[in-house]
Formats: structure tokens, C-alpha cells, sequence
């Protein structure tokens, strides 16, 4: 233990020598950050160095765990054409991607709810690269064609536990959700103000499956992604509020259920090449396809 | 005449033969024997690398949680927000009355298969009987879980009128279902070897047919059908996919109705989401720990039983 505490103790000085070009008294805590940001930047000279029509380098990107399958998807793309180019995803949430662009310890992150007023305020920039739209489904036997998002939290909840206090058949709701961790299940229950306060009667691991649970039993009622939703036999997805849910209706705000995904980078300060390129690329009419097979809602 | 000759230039050139190859057939032996022994490692290597790796990724979620929070914790809430749990309790008592369940359902069914097939059918009845059933233990799992859910979850529902029928009584049925194939083959094959003089004896001592079943020739099998049982429960408790589909998946304390989450499907339902590094997919590791300690556990125990009861 002593020992390694030693060796721990003798790098962060050694470190804190190197940044700081020998010069003593300030404290191994304080070098520490100051040692990371020189190397960064140098790194990201660097790579500003080779441009040319090539690109090379690495592009980070850090935050939303529900942005998994558009980052995937995009960066696969991004990297089978740009063969010098590594693009790397933490899927750390969202709180950690906006301090990470933040900080300057990510090239680009990754946020699945719009920035707030402070955050845009400390000089970060969050551009939507495309909206994630979240369909109510029920059987296609149930009568009931709208929900208000009032009621579909209380559902979930189990404060209403028969789909007659809704104005459905009377029969006892069985509700189905998504397993711990999942970015739909986060996007729900973060929309619908029911974080960790679900009671579910079957979690299920898929977007396939909760649908097929849906298709056979028709007290249930499920959340999907809308583009898993779209030409599904046996289920209907509800109007929420009024408001069907459609590409058009979450792109224009009306659908309540429904967040952006944001790219965030900070004010002034020039991404490296391939980053950039990697940015644009993300917000282009090319990646619009991709982003819907991902199963999200393009903006571009 | 020329077949004597054949002979005898038969005879001349073997024993050339043989000494040219003796020493490559030792060379051989050794080699054999050298690649025997390596394919014996290997089956103990993987063995070690697998506790190891569990151990080592298993204890450091147990040691943050703490043993008693993470076994008998009745709450799994790994990504609540506020005040996340960590406790299994609900999944190991579901893993343990799940496989009862199919134990206690499975075992009299499987049973009085194997003493049908062994002692009462007519030979093509057998036949026929015992192709269906191992026929039934080539039907992959994820086919189970898929029958299971398109028919005995709805049938469940319709029946107890429930609002979804994943339930544990339906985990508890497909289980039973897939247990069923070793526990009527080994059962059988036990049946089989008693001898014949046992139960002559005591059908001449007047005994009933069915007399002598259940009083001399099951005692008589009682291993092999009790390794039965253990190839039964191992099958059961290590089951995962077809559980999957038809249990529900909520970490609920387990009841018979509601909708469960085994240890198994515990692992399976939340690794492909789990953060890299974060304690929610530690803990799944500590999971697999458990499990593995589990059937480690029920195995030596059975096992013990067993043989205890062969040497009286």
C-alpha cells in the first residue's frame, strides 16, 4: 500500500515537473489539470497538422447511453469512409457528456435533452442532430385511441390499474416496459416524470419484444420507438394529448413524447478536422438515413 | 501351392515390417498420449480461467455493496437516480422456487415415463415414446420460450385472469417441460440395469406387478434416478433463454403469479445496456458469482447424497 502510494505520489510529481518546467511550490492537485490541457491541445495541433484531403486523427465523443444507436450507426459510416479516422463513444449520460465538452475532455457531447440556460450561459452550443420519438402502443383490440401524458403516467405508476378509469374496457392494465439502462426507457420515464417509479408487469429487453408482448395481450400497453412502431400489425400506437405520433409531429414539437438529441461543443473553440468533419457529417442529408435506420427522427 | 507361398512371403515381411515400425509407433503412442493430456488441460484451463475471471470481477461489486445488502437485499433498482439497490434476494429466491417447481412437477412425470418405457410399454410404444422424448431434448431453448410465450402466457392470463400471464408459474412450466428429457433417459437407463432376479423374487413371492415397481425396482435405482435429479436441477437453474421470454422479468419478490426475474435472466436482460465499468455491471458479474457458486453448491450437496447412498 505504501508503496504504491510512493510510486503514485513520485508520478504526479514528476508530472507536475514536466508541465510546470520545474518551477516548484504549486501544488500536485492544481498541476494535475493543468498537465492534461497542454497535451490535449497538442494533440489536437497535431492532427491539425495533417490536414490535407485526408483526414486522421481521433474524434471523442462522450454522454447520452440513448444516443448509443445514432453515434454507432453514424460513426461505423463515418469511419468505413474516412479510413484514418477513429471515432470513440463513452456512454456515460448526459450530465457527464455536457461537463466532458465542458471541460474540453471530449471533442464532442452527447446530450439526450436540450441544454438549459446555464449551461448555454458557460458558453456551450448544442445542436439537435435528431429527435427521438416515443410511440404509446397498445393491442389493436383495445378501444382506446388517446391517452393524455397525465395518464399515461399514472398508469405507469399503477395509480391506474384498470383501463376503465381511462375510459377503455374494464380489465386490469398490464404494463410493459424496457429493462434497466435502456435509452428508451430513459427517454420515457424521463418525459413522462416517472423515473424509478414504474410498476411493471413485464420488463422485456427489446423494442421487438415489448411489441410482440403487445400484439398478444390485449390489457397491455407498451413503449417503443417510433420507428420500430410504423407498419406494425395487431398494434396501435395511441394519439397522446390528441397528437398522433409521426415523424411530422415530432419534428414540429406538437408530440409530447419525444427529446432531441443534442451534439454539444463549446463556444470559440475550433474542433480538431476530423471532429469537425465528423460534426458536419453528422448534421448532413447523408446521415439522415442512418439516424432513422437508428431509429431516431433526422432534423436535417 | 501359391497360396502357401503368399503366406509365407506374408509371414517373411511382417516381422521386417513390425521392426521398422516400432519405434514409429511408440512415437506415436507419445504423441497421442502427449495430445491427450493437452486436451485434458485445456478442459481444466478453461475450468480455472472461468472461476478466476468471475472471482475477480465478481467480488469487487459485493465488496462495494456489501454481502449482506447484496444477498438479501429485497430492492434491485441498479439505475434509479436517487438511492440506487443492489440487492438479489428477489432473483436468488425466484432461481430456487423456480427450479423446485419444475423439480416437483418434472420429476413424478419424468419418472413414470421411464417406468413405462422401461417395464410396461409394448416395444413399439417405447419406441415411439422414447424417439418423442429425445426428440424433445433437441428442441432448442429459445423455441421453448417462444411456444411459451405465443401459447402458455396467454393461456395463463385467460385462466387466473390476469392482466399479463409472464408469470413464474409459466417459468416453472417450460422448465418442467425441458427438464423432462434427461430426467425419463437417465431414469430409464437406471431402471434398465436393475436385475432381473429382483423383481423375478418378487413377483414369485406373490408381489403385484406394480408392487414390485415402486417397492423393488425404483429402490433399487434410487442413483441413478437421483443423478437424474441433479442433471435435472442443472439444467433448470442454468436456463436462461427460454425463462426470458416468458417470466416477465420484473425484479419482483417471487409469487407464483406475478412476473419474475431468475438469476440467469438478471445477467442476460441488463449486460447489453450496462456502462462499461459502472456498479450495475459489476453487480451483474457478482450475479454470475452467485449463480456459479450456486450450482457449484447444489451439485457437491446432490452429489454427496448420492454417493452416501450407494455405499450403504
Amino acid at each position: 500500500m505504501r508503496k504504491i502510494m510512493a510510486t503514485m505520489l513520485a508520478g504526479i510529481l514528476a508530472l507536475s515537473m514536466v508541465a510546470c518546467g520545474g518551477s516548484s511550490s504549486s501544488s500536485a492537485a492544481a498541476s494535475e489539470p493543468a498537465a492534461s490541457t497542454p497535451a490535449s491541445s497538442a494533440a489536437e495541433t497535431s492532427s491539425s497538422e495533417a490536414t490535407g484531403t485526408e483526414l486522421s486523427g481521433s474524434v471523442s465523443t462522450n454522454g447520452s447511453t440513448s444516443m448509443e444507436n445514432v453515434i454507432g450507426i453514424l460513426s461505423e459510416q463515418f469511419m468505413a469512409d474516412n479510413a484514418g479516422v477513429t471515432v470513440t463513444y463513452d456512454p456515460t449520460g448526459s450530465g457527464t457528456g455536457i461537463d466532458a465538452a465542458l471541460n474540453g475532455t471530449t471533442d464532442i457531447g452527447l446530450s439526450s435533452r436540450a441544454l438549459t440556460d446555464e449551461e448555454t450561459a458557460n458558453g456551450l452550443v448544442g445542436t439537435n442532430v435528431a429527435l427521438d420519438g416515443i410511440a404509446i402502443i397498445v393491442n389493436a383490440e383495445n378501444p382506446i385511441t388517446d391517452l393524455s401524458l397525465e395518464q399515461i403516467a399514472s398508469i405507469y405508476t399503477g395509480e391506474v390499474a384498470d383501463w376503465s378509469e381511462v375510459g377503455g374496457n374494464a380489465g386490469a392494465i398490464a404494463t410493459i416496459g424496457r429493462e434497466a439502462g435502456s435509452g428508451t426507457r430513459d427517454g420515457f420515464e424521463s418525459i413522462t416524470g416517472t423515473e424509478d417509479a414504474c410498476v411493471l408487469s413485464q420488463e422485456l429487453t427489446s423494442t421487438g419484444a415489448v411489441i410482440e408482448a403487445v400484439r398478444s395481450n390485449p390489457a397491455a400497453i407498451g413503449y417503443a420507438s417510433l420507428s420500430s412502431v410504423e407498419g406494425q400489425e395487431g398494434i396501435v400506437a395511441l394519439t397522446v394529448g390528441g397528437v398522433a405520433c409521426s415523424e411530422e409531429t415530432v419534428l414540429d414539437g406538437t408530440y409530447a413524447i419525444q427529446r432531441p438529441f443534442v451534439l454539444v461543443t463549446k463556444e470559440g473553440q475550433e474542433l480538431s478536422p476530423a471532429a469537425q468533419a465528423f460534426y458536419d457529417y453528422a448534421l448532413s442529408a447523408d446521415a439522415a438515413d442512418l439516424i432513422r435506420e437508428a431509429g431516431a427522427v433526422p432534423v436535417a | 501351392m501359391a497360396g502357401m507361398t503368399e503366406a509365407s512371403a506374408l509371414a517373411g515381411a511382417f516381422p521386417q515390417s513390425k521392426k521398422h515400425k516400432g519405434k514409429a509407433v511408440k512415437w506415436i503412442d507419445r504423441t497421442m498420449d502427449l495430445i491427450f493430456l493437452l486436451c485434458g488441460i485445456v478442459a481444466i484451463a478453461f475450468v480455472l480461467v472461468i472461476s478466476i475471471y468471475l472471482l475477480v470481477s465478481g467480488i469487487p461489486a459485493i465488496r462495494e455493496i456489501g454481502l449482506i445488502d447484496f444477498l438479501f437485499g429485497e430492492r434491485w433498482a441498479p439505475t434509479a437516480s436517487q438511492d440506487p439497490a443492489y440487492g438479489i434476494l428477489p432473483f436468488l429466491l425466484t432461481s430456487i422456487y423456480g427450479t423446485a417447481g419444475a423439480i416437483v412437477l418434472g420429476v413424478p412425470l419424468g419418472l413414470m415415463t421411464a417406468i413405462f418405457l422401461a417395464k410396461i410399454a409394448p416395444p413399439k410404444v417405447a419406441k415411439v415414446t422414447r424417439t418423442a422424448v429425445s426428440l424433445l431434448a433437441g428442441i432448442p431453448s429459445v423455441v421453448y420460450g417462444l411456444v411459451g410465450m405465443i401459447v402458455l402466457v396467454p393461456a395463463i392470463r385467460d385462466l387466473f385472469g390476469l392482466a399479463s400471464g409472464a408469470c413464474l408459474l409459466a417459468a416453472i412450466l417450460v422448465l418442467t417441460v425441458m427438464i423432462l428429457p434427461s430426467i425419463v433417459n437417465v431414469s430409464e437407463t437406471s431402471l434398465r440395469a436393475v436385475p432381473k432376479e429382483y423383481e423375478e423374487a418378487s413377483l414369485a413371492l406373490g408381489a403385484t406387478e406394480i408392487e414390485t415397481i415402486f417397492k423393488v425396482t425404483v429402490p433399487a435405482a434410487k442413483s441413478g434416478i437421483a443423478t437424474a435429479i441433479v442433471l435435472g436441477v442443472g439444467r433448470a437453474i442454468g436456463e436462461a433463454m427460454a425463462i426470458i421470454m416468458v417470466s416477465g422479468n420484473v425484479a419482483n419478490m417471487p409469487s407464483l403469479l406475478t412476473s419474475v426475474r431468475f438469476l440467469t435472466t438478471a445477467i442476460a436482460s441488463e449486460m447489453s445496456y450496462a456502462a462499461v465499468g459502472s456498479l450495475q455491471r459489476q453487480a451483474l458479474y457478482s450475479i454470475a458469482l452467485v449463480l456459479f457458486l450456486f450450482i457449484m453448491m447444489i451439485n457437491v450437496v446432490l452429489n454427496v447424497i448420492v454417493k452416501s447412498k450407494k455405499e450403504k
